[in-house]
């Protein structure tokens, strides 16, 4: 109780106006201190499958960060897609190749040079386009997104997009069956 | 659990209330399953009486069963990567506690009244998936490790169908809530006639075979039991755990089990509805449940039915059905659905 009420006094120090959701910040810090520790746990651990299993945690961060933005419809997205399907497939995959319990000699050094300079700048297009996107703009949440406005949006705004990512889906499908054809 | 007296607890009073109730309902339906279905009917069908000596007609095995079960030893092999092998069941049988909450048995009786509904439940029971894999891999085991992949081979090729036949259902209620899915089969009419309602195995009878077929390769039980094939295999992803730890996959088995029933019933057989009686009415919460379980009991009876009845597909069988009749038919269906949606 005392440490709901320090919490309560802080949030009225930080915003004079009463415009910030105490319970949200809260539970946006743990949920991102979680996604952090297991982010980096996914990239420093030696085991691939225990990377595959972290990284399970992340997405599902990500998917609880979509829920305290009221945003539903795409909180189980990422769950159905990114849990339920991407990930069992990588895991579908390397236990498919290489099973061995216990840490994987394969990853080693070498390849870590490479990787921190690629998420160095995959991290910094995306901040810059985000920042410059959106500059001091705040996110306006007054209820939780509908799915039919997320419907109307991909059909209508967004439609072009759309069936460019369609089209390139389906060829990366066609791709896929091409290489893994034998005759 | 919606009603005036709800409205003045507190949201963790609720809470715990929805938690209490979501597990007994899990729970005892998968436990009248295993008596009903697996103890009894079976027996029958090989002209046996099954179990008989635990309490009155047998009916007290289960407890006998569980009482078992939780004396044996936990055992963990020496090479199992130990947080996986142990955290696998757990996630197996959480997707299926999380799969029970999109399941209304009445009008004021229900845990979510997500507008997402059946949605929620697909993205939830596919999580399982993730908790079979941990425990393939986890035991260190090569017949583990085969019953693993195999399952979630057949997992990822069965999830394909049973969500595009639930598509068909929602093109045609409209909506993915699932109570309105049930209003909608309520209020229906076919061909002008309204005196059943229209409960969509009637106009979604394709999807309802489809939904039928996939369900049985989601609970991996025969024809589809290759994950899990004993003669070949032991007990698949299984073979390892012993005491609690079995106990909670078979548990999960059953559960499972009873919660596609349950959505099965919900989506095609009208859920909670009874011709003559409004679905919103107040008695319905009563009855409601009651509905829902004979529906349950009914298409699980199916479902063991057919285990006990087919012989096992072989790998290359199981997933050509997937992949070359169930998701063109499912797909065929979402475009005839949707054309005769929009023509009437």
């Amino acid at each position: 109780m005392s440490l709901l009420a320090a919490l309560a006094a802080l949030s009225a120090a930080l915003s004079p106006d009463g415009d910030l959701y105490v319970a949200q910040n809260v539970f946006f810090a743990v949920i991102a201190v979680t996604m952090i520790f297991s982010a980096l746990r996914v990239v420093t651990t030696s085991n691939v499958v225990h990377a595959a299993l972290w990284l399970v945690v992340v997405l599902a961060g990500a998917a609880a960060q979509f829920i305290l933005l009221g945003s539903e419809f795409v909180a189980v997205t990422q769950v159905l897609v990114y849990i339920g399907a991407v990930v069992v497939l990588f895991l579908f995959g390397v236990m498919l190749t290489r099973a061995s319990l216990g840490d994987d000699e394969s990853v080693g050094e070498e390849k870590r040079g490479m990787a921190a300079v690629v998420g160095v700048l995959l991290f910094s297009v995306m901040a810059i386009a985000l920042i410059d996107s959106f500059e001091a703009d705040r996110l306006v949440i007054d209820e939780p997104r509908s799915v039919s406005t997320v419907s109307d949006a991909i059909f209508s705004q967004y439609i072009v997009a759309f069936e460019a990512v369609s089209v390139l889906l389906l060829a990366a499908l066609i791709g896929a069956i091409v290489v893994a054809r034998k005759d | 659990m919606s009603s005036a007296l709800f409205a003045e607890l507190a949201y963790w009073q609720q809470t715990g209330i929805r938690v209490g109730v979501g597990l007994a309902a899990v729970l005892l339906v998968a436990g009248a399953l295993v008596y009903m279905h697996l103890f009894k009917a079976v027996s029958f069908m090989q002209s046996r009486l099954g179990p008989m000596e635990a309490g009155p007609y047998g009916s007290l095995q289960l407890l006998a069963e569980v009482g078992k079960h939780l004396q044996k030893e936990d055992i963990f092999p020496r090479k199992a990567d130990r947080f996986v092998f142990g955290a696998a069941p757990f996630v197996v049988l959480a997707s299926t506690f999380l799969l029970v909450v999109v399941v209304p048995a009445g009008p004021d009786l229900w845990f979510v009244d997500s507008e997402l509904g059946i949605y929620l439940g697909m993205a939830v029971s596919s999580v399982s998936v993730l908790g079979i894999l941990m425990a393939g891999w986890g035991s260190s085991n090569k017949y583990s490790l085969l019953g693993g992949l195999r399952a979630t081979g057949q997992l990822i090729a069965y999830e394909l169908p049973l969500i595009l036949a639930v598509i068909g259902v929602v093109i045609q209620a409209g909506t993915m809530n699932m109570a309105d899915i049930v209003y909608a089969q309520a209020n229906g009419e076919i061909f002008g006639l309204g005196i059943v309602g229209n409960p969509y195995i009637l106009t979604q009878g394709v999807a309802f075979i489809i939904f039928l077929i996939a369900m049985q390769a989601e609970l991996a039980q025969a024809p589809f039991d290759m994950p899990v094939a004993e003669s070949e295999l032991v007990t698949g992803y299984m073979t390892e755990y012993s005491g609690m730890r079995f106990l909670l996959f078979f548990i999960g088995e059953f559960a499972t089990a009873g919660v596609f029933a349950a959505l099965a019933s919900v989506l095609f057989l009208g859920g909670w509805y009874v011709p003559g009686i409004d679905p919103s009415a107040n008695i319905m919460n009563v009855l409601g449940p009651l509905v829902m379980l004979v529906k349950i009991v009914g298409l699980t009876f199916v479902v063991f039915w057919t285990r006990f009845t087919m012989p096992r597909f072989r790998e290359d069988q199981l997933q050509r059905l997937a992949w070359k009749f169930l998701i063109p038919i499912a797909l065929a269906n979402i475009v005839v659905t949707g054309i005769l949606k929009v023509t009437f």
